[in-house]
């Protein structure tokens, strides 16, 4: 699960390294299994440090208040799912639904308009489609300030402000670029004699893509989903900037925890934990393909 | 003329070869939908804001927009909030960026070792990097950074340290938490560069009776050269938009020791309500990023170059 990464072919592998590989995938059963050596103690180290704040965060979550804020911390305790009651008790259910919907319904539609897109740029070769593919990259590198007057003053007009629709629209036009060089990057990889050998006389573009490539891509499409879904779901600036009360998402709902400092640590914890529960679980499991898609599929 | 503006604007191109052109035409549909709608919510709002920003417009007074001509850029860059902003950008970019970067690679080093578990702790690596920025802002600014109930200074008091962080040390505070997020984005592409060797050049090296460091800093250090970049490009460009901790730490202060660009934007858009000076401010970043973009456009297309 760790290597991610583009290795050789089977074919010009030494033996040794052949064995190694071996040893490596199921290390447990076999007799010469890895020892724990220094760089594990140090790696174990600092993955633990790095990994605590959240442990912190998931447990003070079952804290009761008066032992969330404590000198020294509190380690044991009774845990209890009050803070939990009490979130959900404050109307945290719409802000869950509303981030669920721009984010649900943005990552539908990016993929919906990358997919082609991906496709007309890797295996339909237009002409000058790498300018086609940087200008969508440098969408990417235009800061969401440059941008948020127009799109305040253009939803205020409209009567979309405060709009979970036209929040997700913003989210397709952010995860759209990065949709459309992950799913390139997975489209490149597709061997060309195949593609060949599926590909159906005389059919049109769309009929090409459901039927030929949608299949063989899938798990990339699903890779980019996933990365779609965390941007959407995490999202705060356009979020605070556009919306009030009737579409505010889940970040916006830990706002209210800024003033009344030290008064609901354990009820933050709980909603926090509710907060970016969903986003870790999706990205502990597309964790090989975080990085392609952070790096907007230039590594593997 | 090139192929977006082309495709964006047929009526501009009545050129003939009517062959060629209906199958270009055709090939190009898949492609129209997602580029015009890109198009539509990111290049038409700029080309606003460049609008707004040669006017003297504020929401509060409806019947403004008059034009200024550059009277708010020269505004905005004779404001000494203005300048302040832009040395907190620069100080809070560069300096998280060199500490993931640095922590980065060593994680990645350790990573690209065999251990037990090194799957569990990769994924523990990883999670800062999930958790989302405002709540993460919120968790340390609360459970971390408190002067009397923070565990930082419950975890340093035996070393004598007892600090207010976020009133003391505000702009350190906002680097700490931003590094603890980004270094396991920089470590993900290291590792990925330390994975993507050839085992046979290693072996060679081995065989040869290079040395470990000789190894490292002729070959390694050398093809993790481009991946470090591409990393140090991609996170200073999401750092310089860093907005979540900034709201939720210390909503730009205290006074305004922490306010960065797209804060000192938002401020001046969203409380003081004048369009036309955040317009302009805007604008001034946008230029900045081009350069910083420029840069990365390079080196992601050098890698792009060697994978296809």
């Amino acid at each position: 699960m760790t290597t991610a990464v583009a290795v050789p072919t089977e074919t010009s592998r030494t033996a040794g390294t052949r064995a190694r590989r071996r040893q490596r995938r199921r290390p447990s059963r076999h007799p010469d299994r890895p020892r724990m050596s220094v760089a594990g103690i140090l790696a174990w180290g600092a993955g633990l440090l790095f990994f605590f704040p959240v442990l912190w965060m998931f447990t003070t979550g079952f804290k009761q208040e008066a032992e969330a804020s404590t000198d020294p911390p509190t380690f044991l305790f009774l845990p209890t799912l009050d803070q939990y009651r009490a979130v959900l008790g404050r109307d945290f259910v719409p802000y869950l639904l509303n981030s669920l919907t721009a984010s649900v319904l943005s990552t539908v539609l990016a993929i919906v308009l990358a997919v082609p897109a991906a496709y007309a740029l890797s295996l339909a070769k237009i002409p000058r489609w790498r300018d086609s593919l940087f200008f969508f990259i440098s969408t990417k590198l235009l800061p969401p300030v440059a941008m948020i007057l127009p799109l305040y003053v253009l939803a205020t007009n409209l009567g979309v402000l405060d709009n979970v629709t036209a929040l997700a629209m913003i989210y397709t036009a952010m995860n759209a670029p990065l949709a459309v060089w992950m799913i390139r990057s997975f489209l490149a990889e597709l061997p060309k004699a195949v593609l060949e050998a599926a590909r159906v006389d005389g059919a049109t573009w769309s009929v090409e893509i459901r039927s030929v490539i949608l299949p063989m891509i899938a798990p990339g499409i699903a890779a980019t989903a996933l990365i779609c879904f965390i941007f959407a779901w995490n999202e705060f600036f356009f979020a605070v900037s556009l919306t009030a009360t009737q579409a505010a998402t889940v970040p916006v709902f830990l706002v209210g925890f800024i003033t009344g400092e030290g008064l609901f640590w354990a009820r933050l914890s709980a909603a926090s934990t509710m907060a970016a529960l969903p986003v870790i679980l999706a990205g502990w499991s597309a964790q090989r393909w975080l990085v392609r898609g952070l790096s907007l599929g230039a590594v593997k | 003329m090139t192929a977006q503006s082309a495709s964006t604007a047929p009526l501009r191109d009545p050129e003939p070869r009517p062959l060629t052109r209906a199958e270009l035409w055709k090939r190009r549909t898949p492609l129209l939908p997602g580029l015009l709608f890109v198009i539509a919510l990111t290049q038409i709002p700029f080309l606003f804001t460049v609008y707004y920003s040669l006017q003297g417009r504020n929401l509060l007074r409806p019947d403004s927009g008059e034009f200024v001509g550059l009277a708010n850029y020269g505004t905005v860059l004779a404001d000494p909030l203005f300048r302040n902003a832009v040395t907190n950008t620069v100080v809070l970019t560069a300096s998280t960026v060199v500490l993931s970067t640095v922590l980065g690679i060593a994680l990645a080093m350790l990573l690209d070792q065999r251990f037990p578990g090194r799957g569990v702790v990769r994924t523990l690596l990883i999670t800062p990097f999930l958790v989302m920025p405002a709540a993460a802002a919120l968790l340390w600014k609360t459970s971390m950074y408190h002067p009397v109930f923070g565990l930082l200074n419950w975890a340093l008091s035996p070393f004598g340290v007892n600090v207010d962080w976020v009133s003391q040390f505000p702009l350190l505070s906002i680097i700490m938490v931003l590094t603890w997020q980004w270094t396991p984005f920089m470590m993900l592409i290291v590792l990925a560069g330390l994975q993507s060797q050839s085992p046979e050049i290693l072996e060679a090296a081995k065989v040869d009776g290079a040395r470990a460091w000789t190894t490292f800093s002729r070959i390694t250090l050398p093809h993790l050269r481009q991946f470090i970049e591409l990393g140090i490009l991609l996170g200073s460009i999401y750092i310089v938009q860093t907005f979540d901790a900034i709201f939720m730490i210390t909503q730009g202060g205290p006074g305004q020791a922490t306010t960065n660009l797209p804060y000192f934007i938002y401020q001046q858009a969203f409380r003081a309500f004048d369009v036309g000076e955040a317009a302009a401010a805007g604008v001034i970043v946008v230029v900045a990023t081009i350069i910083i973009a420029t840069f990365a456009l390079r080196v992601v297309s050098n890698l792009f170059e060697e994978n296809s």
